[in-house]
Protein backbone atom coordinates (compact mmCIF):
# COMPACT_ATOMS: atom_id res chain seq x y z
CA UNK A 1 0.00 0.00 0.00
CA UNK A 2 1.33 3.15 -0.66
CA UNK A 3 1.95 5.74 2.04
CA UNK A 4 -0.63 8.40 1.66
CA UNK A 5 -3.38 5.37 1.63
CA UNK A 6 -1.09 4.05 4.91
CA UNK A 7 -1.57 7.26 6.15
CA UNK A 8 -5.23 7.08 5.43
CA UNK A 9 -5.70 3.70 7.12
CA UNK A 10 -3.61 4.86 10.45
CA UNK A 11 -6.21 7.97 10.81
CA UNK A 12 -9.42 5.80 10.16
CA UNK A 13 -8.03 3.21 12.94
CA UNK A 14 -7.97 6.25 15.00
CA UNK A 15 -11.14 7.47 14.55
CA UNK A 16 -12.75 3.25 15.78
CA UNK A 17 -10.23 3.91 18.43
CA UNK A 18 -11.74 6.64 19.88
CA UNK A 19 -15.26 5.44 19.08
CA UNK A 20 -14.33 1.75 20.47
CA UNK A 21 -13.02 3.44 23.80
CA UNK A 22 -16.07 6.26 24.06
CA UNK A 23 -18.67 3.74 23.52
CA UNK A 24 -17.35 1.32 26.12
CA UNK A 25 -16.42 3.84 28.45
CA UNK A 26 -13.06 2.26 28.74
CA UNK A 27 -9.72 1.82 27.46
CA UNK A 28 -5.89 2.84 26.88
CA UNK A 29 -6.33 6.48 24.94
CA UNK A 30 -2.75 7.49 24.87
CA UNK A 31 -0.73 4.24 24.04
CA UNK A 32 -3.35 2.93 21.17
CA UNK A 33 -3.07 6.55 19.72
CA UNK A 34 0.93 6.37 19.91
CA UNK A 35 0.89 2.61 18.35
CA UNK A 36 -1.61 3.28 15.49
CA UNK A 37 0.34 4.08 12.87
CA UNK A 38 2.88 1.43 13.70
CA UNK A 39 0.92 -1.40 13.61
CA UNK A 40 -0.83 -0.09 10.80
CA UNK A 41 2.11 0.07 8.86
CA UNK A 42 2.90 -3.86 9.97
CA UNK A 43 -0.59 -5.46 9.27
CA UNK A 44 -1.11 -3.30 6.00
CA UNK A 45 2.30 -3.21 4.35
CA UNK A 46 5.04 -5.67 6.30
CA UNK A 47 3.02 -8.72 7.63
CA UNK A 48 2.33 -11.63 5.35
CA UNK A 49 -1.16 -12.42 7.10
CA UNK A 50 -4.74 -13.25 5.78
CA UNK A 51 -7.82 -13.34 8.00
CA UNK A 52 -9.17 -15.77 5.45
CA UNK A 53 -6.38 -18.30 6.63
CA UNK A 54 -5.48 -17.15 9.88
CA UNK A 55 -3.73 -20.19 11.01
CA UNK A 56 -1.65 -20.27 8.04
CA UNK A 57 1.98 -22.28 9.71
CA UNK A 58 4.04 -19.80 7.48
CA UNK A 59 2.44 -16.21 8.36
CA UNK A 60 3.96 -13.76 10.17
CA UNK A 61 3.63 -13.33 14.24
CA UNK A 62 2.44 -9.98 16.11
CA UNK A 63 2.67 -10.04 19.56
CA UNK A 64 1.64 -6.98 21.07
CA UNK A 65 4.08 -7.31 24.26
CA UNK A 66 2.22 -3.66 25.44
CA UNK A 67 -1.21 -5.54 25.48
CA UNK A 68 -3.54 -2.30 26.93
CA UNK A 69 -2.86 -0.83 23.15
CA UNK A 70 -5.76 -3.66 22.75
CA UNK A 71 -8.25 -1.14 21.41
CA UNK A 72 -5.62 -0.42 17.83
CA UNK A 73 -5.40 -4.06 17.25
CA UNK A 74 -9.07 -4.79 17.68
CA UNK A 75 -9.88 -1.62 15.72
CA UNK A 76 -7.39 -3.09 13.01
CA UNK A 77 -8.03 -7.13 13.36
CA UNK A 78 -12.22 -5.98 12.73
CA UNK A 79 -10.89 -3.91 9.45
CA UNK A 80 -8.73 -6.71 8.47
CA UNK A 81 -12.32 -9.37 8.84
CA UNK A 82 -10.77 -11.39 11.27
CA UNK A 83 -13.91 -10.98 13.25
CA UNK A 84 -17.33 -8.58 12.30
CA UNK A 85 -17.11 -5.44 12.39
CA UNK A 86 -20.67 -5.21 14.86
CA UNK A 87 -18.33 -7.04 17.46
CA UNK A 88 -16.58 -3.98 18.24
CA UNK A 89 -19.87 -2.90 20.05
CA UNK A 90 -19.54 -5.82 22.34
CA UNK A 91 -15.73 -4.39 23.80
CA UNK A 92 -15.58 -5.00 27.81
CA UNK A 93 -19.27 -6.21 27.86
CA UNK A 94 -19.87 -8.84 30.32
CA UNK A 95 -18.95 -11.75 28.56
CA UNK A 96 -17.15 -10.42 25.25
CA UNK A 97 -14.23 -12.37 23.63
CA UNK A 98 -13.14 -8.79 23.12
CA UNK A 99 -11.48 -7.61 26.43
CA UNK A 100 -8.86 -4.78 27.48
CA UNK A 101 -5.92 -7.00 26.38
CA UNK A 102 -5.37 -9.19 23.94
CA UNK A 103 -7.05 -12.67 23.83
CA UNK A 104 -6.24 -15.49 21.76
CA UNK A 105 -9.89 -17.51 21.39
CA UNK A 106 -10.39 -14.54 18.95
CA UNK A 107 -9.08 -15.21 15.64
CA UNK A 108 -5.55 -13.17 14.42
CA UNK A 109 -4.46 -13.04 17.91
CA UNK A 110 -1.19 -15.40 18.52
CA UNK A 111 -0.64 -14.71 22.60
CA UNK A 112 -2.58 -14.02 25.78
CA UNK A 113 -0.85 -10.77 26.57
CA UNK A 114 -1.51 -7.88 29.18
CA UNK A 115 1.09 -8.29 31.69
CA UNK A 116 3.93 -6.20 31.18
CA UNK A 117 7.72 -8.09 29.99
CA UNK A 118 6.25 -11.11 28.15
CA UNK A 119 6.25 -10.38 25.01
CA UNK A 120 9.39 -10.81 23.92
CA UNK A 121 10.32 -14.47 25.38
CA UNK A 122 7.17 -15.74 23.87
CA UNK A 123 8.28 -14.27 20.31
CA UNK A 124 11.68 -15.76 20.69
CA UNK A 125 10.31 -18.83 20.89
CA UNK A 126 8.27 -18.31 17.71
CA UNK A 127 11.43 -17.01 16.08
CA UNK A 128 13.32 -19.94 17.00
CA UNK A 129 10.67 -22.63 15.84
CA UNK A 130 10.72 -20.66 12.76
CA UNK A 131 14.45 -21.54 12.45
CA UNK A 132 14.50 -24.63 13.51
CA UNK A 133 11.76 -25.74 10.96
CA UNK A 134 13.65 -23.35 8.20
CA UNK A 135 10.10 -21.15 7.66
CA UNK A 136 10.44 -18.21 6.17
CA UNK A 137 7.95 -16.16 8.70
CA UNK A 138 8.92 -13.17 10.49
CA UNK A 139 7.83 -12.21 14.30
CA UNK A 140 7.33 -8.49 15.31
CA UNK A 141 6.77 -7.80 18.68
CA UNK A 142 5.14 -4.11 20.17
CA UNK A 143 6.66 -3.34 23.47
CA UNK A 144 6.20 -0.11 25.50
CA UNK A 145 8.79 1.90 27.02
CA UNK A 146 7.29 2.18 30.95
CA UNK A 147 7.76 -1.81 29.87
CA UNK A 148 11.41 -1.53 29.56
CA UNK A 149 11.42 -1.46 33.13
CA UNK A 150 10.79 -5.62 33.34
CA UNK A 151 13.67 -7.62 34.44
CA UNK A 152 11.81 -10.68 31.96
CA UNK A 153 12.23 -8.66 29.00
CA UNK A 154 16.21 -8.24 29.47
CA UNK A 155 16.15 -11.82 29.91
CA UNK A 156 14.62 -12.18 26.27
CA UNK A 157 16.92 -9.60 24.95
CA UNK A 158 19.92 -12.13 25.83
CA UNK A 159 18.41 -14.84 24.24
CA UNK A 160 17.26 -13.18 21.11
CA UNK A 161 21.15 -12.36 20.49
CA UNK A 162 21.85 -15.08 21.64
CA UNK A 163 20.33 -17.43 18.65
CA UNK A 164 20.53 -14.67 16.06
CA UNK A 165 17.16 -14.60 15.82
CA UNK A 166 17.47 -12.10 12.72
CA UNK A 167 14.03 -13.17 12.21
CA UNK A 168 12.50 -11.16 14.86
CA UNK A 169 11.77 -7.29 15.38
CA UNK A 170 11.32 -5.38 18.48
CA UNK A 171 9.38 -2.30 18.44
CA UNK A 172 9.37 -0.01 21.20
CA UNK A 173 6.63 2.58 21.31
CA UNK A 174 8.91 5.50 22.89
CA UNK A 175 5.99 7.67 23.41
CA UNK A 176 7.84 8.99 27.14
CA UNK A 177 4.82 8.35 29.23
CA UNK A 178 4.02 5.72 31.47
CA UNK A 179 0.62 6.04 33.88
CA UNK A 180 2.56 8.05 36.52
CA UNK A 181 3.96 10.74 34.22
CA UNK A 182 7.63 10.90 32.33
CA UNK A 183 9.46 7.27 31.69
CA UNK A 184 12.66 9.18 32.87
CA UNK A 185 10.84 10.28 36.40
CA UNK A 186 9.55 6.99 36.68
CA UNK A 187 12.98 5.07 35.99
CA UNK A 188 14.76 6.20 33.52
CA UNK A 189 15.82 4.88 30.57
CA UNK A 190 18.15 6.39 28.63
CA UNK A 191 20.47 5.89 26.81
CA UNK A 192 17.87 3.24 25.56
CA UNK A 193 19.61 2.59 22.08
CA UNK A 194 22.79 1.98 23.39
CA UNK A 195 21.41 -0.32 26.36
CA UNK A 196 19.78 -2.58 23.45
CA UNK A 197 23.08 -2.07 21.02
CA UNK A 198 25.26 -3.59 23.93
CA UNK A 199 23.24 -7.08 24.08
CA UNK A 200 23.92 -7.38 20.95
CA UNK A 201 20.82 -6.35 19.04
CA UNK A 202 20.45 -3.99 15.61
CA UNK A 203 18.79 -0.79 16.76
CA UNK A 204 17.24 1.56 14.69
CA UNK A 205 15.62 4.91 16.08
CA UNK A 206 13.09 6.17 13.99
CA UNK A 207 9.72 8.76 14.02
CA UNK A 208 7.65 6.58 15.01
CA UNK A 209 4.41 8.32 14.08
CA UNK A 210 6.18 9.05 10.43
CA UNK A 211 4.59 6.27 7.97
CA UNK A 212 7.21 6.27 5.42
CA UNK A 213 10.06 6.08 7.89
CA UNK A 214 7.99 3.14 9.30
CA UNK A 215 7.68 1.19 6.10
CA UNK A 216 10.97 1.67 4.95
CA UNK A 217 12.59 0.78 8.12
CA UNK A 218 10.79 -2.45 8.50
CA UNK A 219 11.27 -3.22 4.89
CA UNK A 220 15.13 -2.70 5.24
CA UNK A 221 15.83 -4.92 8.67
CA UNK A 222 14.64 -8.02 6.61
CA UNK A 223 17.86 -8.01 5.10
CA UNK A 224 19.72 -7.91 8.47
CA UNK A 225 21.41 -11.19 9.08
CA UNK A 226 22.63 -13.01 12.23
CA UNK A 227 21.30 -9.74 14.55
CA UNK A 228 17.28 -9.20 15.99
CA UNK A 229 16.36 -5.70 15.17
CA UNK A 230 14.86 -3.36 17.58
CA UNK A 231 13.24 -0.86 16.19
CA UNK A 232 13.08 2.53 18.89
CA UNK A 233 10.10 4.25 17.63
CA UNK A 234 9.97 7.94 19.06
CA UNK A 235 6.24 8.66 19.09
CA UNK A 236 3.67 10.89 20.69
CA UNK A 237 1.37 9.57 23.46
CA UNK A 238 -2.25 10.31 21.92
CA UNK A 239 -1.07 11.09 18.56
CA UNK A 240 -3.64 12.76 16.17
CA UNK A 241 -5.60 14.20 19.07
CA UNK A 242 -4.53 17.85 20.06
CA UNK A 243 -5.71 17.87 24.17
CA UNK A 244 -5.00 13.95 24.40
CA UNK A 245 -1.29 14.47 22.50
CA UNK A 246 1.02 13.97 25.59
CA UNK A 247 -0.87 14.31 28.25
CA UNK A 248 -0.14 12.16 31.59
CA UNK A 249 -3.87 11.28 32.33
CA UNK A 250 -4.34 10.23 29.13
CA UNK A 251 -2.96 7.10 29.70
CA UNK A 252 -6.58 6.01 30.27
CA UNK A 253 -8.47 8.63 30.06
CA UNK A 254 -12.28 8.16 28.10
CA UNK A 255 -13.16 11.24 26.50
CA UNK A 256 -16.61 13.17 27.62
CA UNK A 257 -19.04 13.75 24.70
CA UNK A 258 -17.03 17.13 24.13
CA UNK A 259 -13.96 15.81 24.15
CA UNK A 260 -15.37 12.96 21.48
CA UNK A 261 -17.14 14.96 19.28
CA UNK A 262 -13.91 17.53 19.05
CA UNK A 263 -11.51 14.41 18.62
CA UNK A 264 -13.30 13.12 15.55
CA UNK A 265 -13.48 16.54 14.34
CA UNK A 266 -9.90 17.10 14.50
CA UNK A 267 -9.13 13.77 13.09
CA UNK A 268 -12.00 14.13 10.05
CA UNK A 269 -9.60 17.45 9.29
CA UNK A 270 -5.97 15.35 9.56
CA UNK A 271 -7.97 12.73 6.71
CA UNK A 272 -8.24 16.01 4.68
CA UNK A 273 -4.48 17.08 5.19
CA UNK A 274 -3.53 13.67 4.03
CA UNK A 275 -5.89 14.28 0.91
CA UNK A 276 -4.10 17.39 0.45
CA UNK B 1 16.75 -51.44 45.91
CA UNK B 2 16.19 -49.22 42.50
CA UNK B 3 19.02 -46.76 41.53
CA UNK B 4 17.65 -44.89 38.95
CA UNK B 5 16.39 -41.92 39.31
CA UNK B 6 12.79 -40.43 37.66
CA UNK B 7 15.28 -37.48 35.88
CA UNK B 8 16.96 -40.11 33.99
CA UNK B 9 13.98 -41.78 33.54
CA UNK B 10 12.62 -38.49 31.73
CA UNK B 11 15.35 -38.22 29.83
CA UNK B 12 15.43 -42.15 28.35
CA UNK B 13 12.06 -41.77 27.60
CA UNK B 14 12.07 -38.45 26.01
CA UNK B 15 15.21 -39.72 23.75
CA UNK B 16 13.27 -42.65 22.73
CA UNK B 17 10.20 -40.69 21.27
CA UNK B 18 12.11 -37.80 20.18
CA UNK B 19 13.93 -40.00 17.34
CA UNK B 20 10.78 -40.04 15.38
CA UNK B 21 9.33 -36.66 16.34
CA UNK B 22 11.32 -33.90 15.77
CA UNK B 23 8.83 -31.52 16.85
CA UNK B 24 9.58 -32.42 20.82
CA UNK B 25 11.94 -30.03 22.29
CA UNK B 26 13.83 -29.91 25.70
CA UNK B 27 14.77 -26.61 27.34
CA UNK B 28 17.06 -26.50 30.38
CA UNK B 29 17.98 -23.43 32.29
CA UNK B 30 21.81 -24.60 33.05
CA UNK B 31 20.32 -27.57 34.62
CA UNK B 32 20.92 -29.83 31.91
CA UNK B 33 23.39 -32.10 34.34
CA UNK B 34 21.27 -31.62 37.68
CA UNK B 35 18.03 -33.19 34.97
CA UNK B 36 20.42 -35.70 33.48
CA UNK B 37 19.38 -34.68 30.03
CA UNK B 38 22.82 -34.76 28.69
CA UNK B 39 22.20 -37.88 27.16
CA UNK B 40 19.23 -36.24 25.45
CA UNK B 41 21.75 -32.57 24.61
CA UNK B 42 23.58 -34.76 22.52
CA UNK B 43 22.08 -37.09 21.13
CA UNK B 44 19.49 -34.56 19.76
CA UNK B 45 21.46 -31.34 19.68
CA UNK B 46 18.73 -29.63 16.94
CA UNK B 47 15.57 -30.24 19.53
CA UNK B 48 17.78 -29.09 22.61
CA UNK B 49 17.60 -25.19 24.08
CA UNK B 50 19.25 -23.94 26.36
CA UNK B 51 18.58 -20.54 28.05
CA UNK B 52 20.81 -19.89 30.95
CA UNK B 53 19.78 -19.34 34.35
CA UNK B 54 16.48 -17.27 33.29
CA UNK B 55 13.24 -19.00 34.65
CA UNK B 56 10.93 -16.35 32.95
CA UNK B 57 12.78 -16.41 29.66
CA UNK B 58 12.48 -20.12 29.48
CA UNK B 59 8.33 -20.16 30.15
CA UNK B 60 7.68 -17.35 27.57
CA UNK B 61 10.29 -19.19 24.71
CA UNK B 62 8.71 -22.71 25.47
CA UNK B 63 4.60 -20.91 24.98
CA UNK B 64 6.28 -19.39 21.84
CA UNK B 65 7.57 -22.64 20.52
CA UNK B 66 4.61 -24.17 21.25
CA UNK B 67 2.44 -21.88 19.62
CA UNK B 68 4.33 -22.74 16.31
CA UNK B 69 3.71 -26.50 16.89
CA UNK B 70 6.46 -27.70 19.15
CA UNK B 71 6.33 -29.78 21.96
CA UNK B 72 8.95 -28.28 24.92
CA UNK B 73 9.39 -29.87 27.59
CA UNK B 74 11.09 -28.16 29.80
CA UNK B 75 13.52 -29.48 32.52
CA UNK B 76 14.17 -26.75 35.27
CA UNK B 77 14.51 -26.80 39.57
CA UNK B 78 11.04 -27.12 40.59
CA UNK B 79 11.69 -24.74 43.48
CA UNK B 80 12.39 -21.78 40.82
CA UNK B 81 10.02 -22.95 38.11
CA UNK B 82 7.64 -23.11 39.92
CA UNK B 83 8.30 -19.63 41.63
CA UNK B 84 9.89 -17.38 39.58
CA UNK B 85 7.89 -17.69 36.17
CA UNK B 86 4.85 -18.02 37.90
CA UNK B 87 3.24 -15.66 36.10
CA UNK B 88 4.62 -16.65 32.82
CA UNK B 89 3.00 -19.89 34.00
CA UNK B 90 -0.32 -18.77 34.54
CA UNK B 91 -0.50 -16.19 31.51
CA UNK B 92 1.66 -17.97 28.44
CA UNK B 93 0.95 -21.21 29.31
CA UNK B 94 -2.41 -22.01 30.88
CA UNK B 95 -4.28 -18.64 30.25
CA UNK B 96 -2.77 -19.10 26.56
CA UNK B 97 -3.39 -22.55 26.52
CA UNK B 98 -0.04 -23.45 25.07
CA UNK B 99 1.05 -27.25 24.95
CA UNK B 100 3.52 -26.94 27.49
CA UNK B 101 5.05 -29.56 29.65
CA UNK B 102 6.80 -28.23 32.86
CA UNK B 103 9.13 -30.30 34.70
CA UNK B 104 10.01 -29.57 38.20
CA UNK B 105 12.95 -31.69 38.92
CA UNK B 106 14.61 -31.89 42.19
CA UNK B 107 11.43 -31.29 44.08
CA UNK B 108 9.98 -31.20 47.45
CA UNK B 109 12.95 -31.10 49.55
CA UNK B 110 15.29 -32.87 47.67
CA UNK B 111 18.29 -30.49 48.28
CA UNK B 112 18.08 -31.06 51.70
CA UNK B 113 20.29 -29.01 53.40
CA UNK B 114 20.54 -26.52 50.54
CA UNK B 115 17.79 -24.88 52.48
CA UNK B 116 14.43 -23.12 51.86
CA UNK B 117 15.30 -21.20 48.74
CA UNK B 118 15.76 -24.61 47.18
CA UNK B 119 12.64 -26.61 48.29
CA UNK B 120 9.57 -26.40 46.65
CA UNK B 121 6.75 -27.27 49.10
CA UNK B 122 4.47 -24.77 47.89
CA UNK B 123 4.38 -25.68 44.16
CA UNK B 124 1.13 -28.23 44.51
CA UNK B 125 -0.76 -25.13 46.00
CA UNK B 126 0.37 -22.46 43.21
CA UNK B 127 -0.19 -24.79 40.01
CA UNK B 128 -3.08 -26.09 41.26
CA UNK B 129 -5.39 -23.09 41.30
CA UNK B 130 -4.25 -21.99 38.14
CA UNK B 131 -7.39 -22.35 35.81
CA UNK B 132 -5.98 -25.20 32.67
CA UNK B 133 -3.05 -26.50 34.91
CA UNK B 134 -2.68 -30.16 34.75
CA UNK B 135 -0.67 -31.30 37.50
CA UNK B 136 1.40 -34.44 38.43
CA UNK B 137 3.64 -36.28 40.84
CA UNK B 138 4.88 -39.77 39.86
CA UNK B 139 5.66 -41.97 42.23
CA UNK B 140 8.42 -44.43 41.06
CA UNK B 141 10.39 -44.62 37.60
CA UNK B 142 7.62 -46.85 35.86
CA UNK B 143 4.99 -44.66 36.89
CA UNK B 144 7.46 -41.57 35.05
CA UNK B 145 8.17 -43.46 31.98
CA UNK B 146 4.33 -43.89 31.92
CA UNK B 147 3.65 -40.38 32.26
CA UNK B 148 5.86 -39.41 29.87
CA UNK B 149 4.25 -40.95 27.44
CA UNK B 150 0.90 -40.03 28.30
CA UNK B 151 1.96 -36.56 28.13
CA UNK B 152 2.73 -37.10 24.56
CA UNK B 153 -0.36 -38.68 23.90
CA UNK B 154 -2.46 -35.25 25.01
CA UNK B 155 -1.94 -31.59 24.58
CA UNK B 156 -2.04 -28.69 27.09
CA UNK B 157 -0.50 -27.45 30.00
CA UNK B 158 1.24 -29.27 32.39
CA UNK B 159 3.21 -29.24 35.82
CA UNK B 160 5.20 -32.58 36.53
CA UNK B 161 7.30 -32.48 39.85
CA UNK B 162 9.80 -35.11 40.00
CA UNK B 163 12.35 -35.43 42.99
CA UNK B 164 16.31 -35.60 43.03
CA UNK B 165 17.00 -39.18 44.25
CA UNK B 166 15.88 -42.41 42.87
CA UNK B 167 12.81 -43.62 44.88
CA UNK B 168 12.20 -47.22 45.44
CA UNK B 169 9.75 -49.17 43.13
CA UNK B 170 5.60 -48.83 44.06
CA UNK B 171 5.30 -51.06 40.60
CA UNK B 172 6.81 -53.92 39.75
CA UNK B 173 7.27 -53.02 35.77
CA UNK B 174 5.49 -50.52 33.33
CA UNK B 175 2.55 -53.39 33.10
CA UNK B 176 -0.25 -51.56 34.93
CA UNK B 177 -3.19 -49.00 34.19
CA UNK B 178 -2.35 -45.53 33.75
CA UNK B 179 -4.15 -42.65 32.64
CA UNK B 180 -3.88 -39.03 33.86
CA UNK B 181 -6.52 -37.90 36.25
CA UNK B 182 -7.56 -41.16 37.49
CA UNK B 183 -6.37 -42.33 41.01
CA UNK B 184 -4.57 -45.95 41.18
CA UNK B 185 -5.52 -47.78 44.32
CA UNK B 186 -2.56 -49.88 45.31
CA UNK B 187 -3.81 -51.46 48.23
CA UNK B 188 -7.44 -52.39 48.85
CA UNK B 189 -8.81 -51.87 52.45
CA UNK B 190 -11.84 -50.62 55.00
CA UNK B 191 -10.35 -49.55 57.63
CA UNK B 192 -9.04 -46.75 56.51
CA UNK B 193 -7.80 -44.82 53.37
CA UNK B 194 -4.20 -43.35 52.88
CA UNK B 195 -3.89 -41.19 49.66
CA UNK B 196 -0.30 -40.06 48.91
CA UNK B 197 1.65 -39.43 45.38
CA UNK B 198 5.06 -39.08 44.48
CA UNK B 199 7.44 -39.80 46.43
CA UNK B 200 5.31 -40.32 49.92
CA UNK B 201 3.55 -43.19 47.76
CA UNK B 202 5.79 -46.05 48.82
CA UNK B 203 6.15 -45.01 52.59
CA UNK B 204 1.83 -45.38 52.34
CA UNK B 205 2.28 -48.77 50.50
CA UNK B 206 4.78 -50.38 53.03
CA UNK B 207 2.17 -48.72 55.76
CA UNK B 208 -0.87 -51.00 54.51
CA UNK B 209 1.34 -53.92 54.38
CA UNK B 210 2.94 -53.53 57.24
CA UNK B 211 -0.29 -53.46 59.24
CA UNK B 212 -2.31 -55.81 57.24
CA UNK B 213 0.67 -58.34 58.26
CA UNK B 214 1.02 -57.37 61.95
CA UNK B 215 -2.58 -56.29 63.32
CA UNK B 216 -4.93 -57.13 60.19
CA UNK B 217 -5.66 -53.91 59.29
CA UNK B 218 -6.45 -53.28 56.09
CA UNK B 219 -5.82 -49.77 54.62
CA UNK B 220 -6.69 -49.09 50.80
CA UNK B 221 -3.75 -46.97 49.43
CA UNK B 222 -4.73 -44.55 46.65
CA UNK B 223 -1.79 -42.99 44.61
CA UNK B 224 -3.20 -39.86 43.74
CA UNK B 225 -0.47 -39.01 40.94
CA UNK B 226 -2.71 -36.46 39.07
CA UNK B 227 -2.89 -33.31 41.60
CA UNK B 228 -5.65 -31.51 39.10
CA UNK B 229 -7.82 -33.15 37.55
CA UNK B 230 -8.68 -34.86 40.76
CA UNK B 231 -9.79 -38.30 40.88
CA UNK B 232 -12.61 -37.15 42.63
CA UNK B 233 -14.93 -40.52 42.32
CA UNK B 234 -12.16 -42.06 44.15
CA UNK B 235 -12.16 -39.73 47.12
CA UNK B 236 -15.46 -39.74 47.80
CA UNK B 237 -15.91 -43.90 47.19
CA UNK B 238 -12.84 -43.83 50.30
CA UNK B 239 -15.00 -41.61 52.34
CA UNK B 240 -17.90 -43.49 51.88
CA UNK B 241 -16.26 -46.68 52.81
CA UNK B 242 -13.69 -46.39 54.95
CA UNK B 243 -14.71 -43.25 56.92
CA UNK B 244 -11.29 -41.65 57.56
CA UNK B 245 -8.51 -40.36 54.98
CA UNK B 246 -5.32 -39.84 55.79
CA UNK B 247 -2.86 -37.37 53.14
CA UNK B 248 0.55 -37.77 53.13
CA UNK B 249 2.48 -35.26 50.87
CA UNK B 250 6.07 -34.00 50.58
CA UNK B 251 4.16 -30.42 50.41
CA UNK B 252 2.95 -28.01 53.04
CA UNK B 253 0.42 -28.85 54.55
CA UNK B 254 -1.87 -25.81 53.25
CA UNK B 255 -3.32 -26.25 49.76
CA UNK B 256 -1.58 -29.78 48.70
CA UNK B 257 -2.86 -32.84 48.49
CA UNK B 258 -4.95 -32.71 51.74
CA UNK B 259 -6.75 -29.46 50.83
CA UNK B 260 -7.51 -30.76 47.79
CA UNK B 261 -8.74 -33.89 49.07
CA UNK B 262 -10.33 -31.37 51.83
CA UNK B 263 -12.50 -29.88 49.66
CA UNK B 264 -13.82 -33.08 47.87
CA UNK B 265 -14.74 -34.50 51.10
CA UNK B 266 -16.09 -31.61 52.35
CA UNK B 267 -18.28 -30.95 49.96
CA UNK B 268 -19.51 -34.50 49.32
CA UNK B 269 -19.28 -36.29 52.58
CA UNK B 270 -17.73 -34.84 55.09
CA UNK B 271 -15.28 -37.59 57.05
CA UNK B 272 -12.09 -36.96 58.82
CA UNK B 273 -9.14 -35.88 56.97
CA UNK B 274 -5.47 -36.30 58.59
CA UNK B 275 -3.54 -34.26 56.51
CA UNK B 276 0.32 -35.11 57.05
CA UNK B 277 3.26 -33.17 55.56
CA UNK B 278 5.34 -30.04 55.89
CA UNK B 279 4.23 -27.82 58.41
CA UNK B 280 3.84 -23.66 57.59
CA UNK B 281 7.84 -23.59 58.83
CA UNK B 282 10.76 -23.51 57.80
CA UNK B 283 12.52 -26.85 57.16
CA UNK B 284 14.52 -28.47 59.37
CA UNK B 285 18.16 -29.21 57.52
CA UNK B 286 18.81 -32.69 56.74
CA UNK B 287 18.59 -35.17 53.84
CA UNK B 288 15.42 -36.08 52.39
CA UNK B 289 14.52 -39.05 54.29
CA UNK B 290 15.72 -36.99 57.50
CA UNK B 291 13.01 -34.43 56.96
CA UNK B 292 10.52 -37.20 56.19
CA UNK B 293 11.16 -38.62 59.52
CA UNK B 294 11.42 -35.55 61.70
CA UNK B 295 8.37 -34.53 60.16
CA UNK B 296 6.21 -37.62 60.27
CA UNK B 297 6.55 -38.73 56.22
CA UNK B 298 7.26 -42.08 57.65
CA UNK B 299 5.43 -45.62 58.00
CA UNK B 300 6.42 -45.34 62.20
CA UNK B 301 4.23 -41.86 61.73
CA UNK B 302 1.81 -43.53 60.05
CA UNK B 303 1.02 -46.61 61.78
CA UNK B 304 0.73 -44.53 65.03
CA UNK B 305 -1.81 -42.26 63.12
CA UNK B 306 -4.14 -44.74 61.89
CA UNK B 307 -3.96 -47.32 65.64
CA UNK B 308 -5.22 -44.23 67.33
CA UNK B 309 -7.72 -43.23 64.83
CA UNK B 310 -9.01 -46.92 64.60
CA UNK B 311 -9.71 -47.56 67.80
CA UNK B 312 -12.25 -44.05 67.95
CA UNK B 313 -13.62 -45.45 65.23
Amino acid sequence: MEIRKLEKKANKIRKDIIKLIYHAKTGHTGGSLSSTDIMTALYYHVMKIDATNHEDPNRDRFVLSKGHSVEALWCILADKGFFPKEDLQTYSNFGSKLIGHPNNKVNGVEMNTGSLGHGLSVSNGMALAAKMDQKQFRVFTLMGDGEQAEGSLWEGAIFAAHYKLDNLVGIIDRNRLQISGSTEDVMGLDPLNEKWKSFGWSVVEINGNDMESLVKTFDECSTTKSKPTLIIANTTKGKGISFIENQTQWHHKVPTDSEYEQALAELEAGEEEINE
Amino acid sequence: MNKIPNRKVVNDTLMKYAKNNSDIVVLTSDSRGSAMLGPFASAYPDQFIETGIAEQSIVGVSAGLASVGKIPFVASPACFLSMRSVEQIKVDVAYSNTNVKLIGISGGVSYGALGMSHHSVQDIAVMRAIPNMTVILPADRFETEKMVEALLDRTGPTYVRIGRNPVEDVYESTDFDYTIGKANELHSGNDITIIACGETVKIALDTALELKTEKNISVRVLNMHTLKPLDEAAIIKAAKETGHIITLEEHSIYGGLGGAVSEVTAKNHPVPVTVIGIPDETVITGTSKEVFNYYGISIKNLKSTILKNIKIK
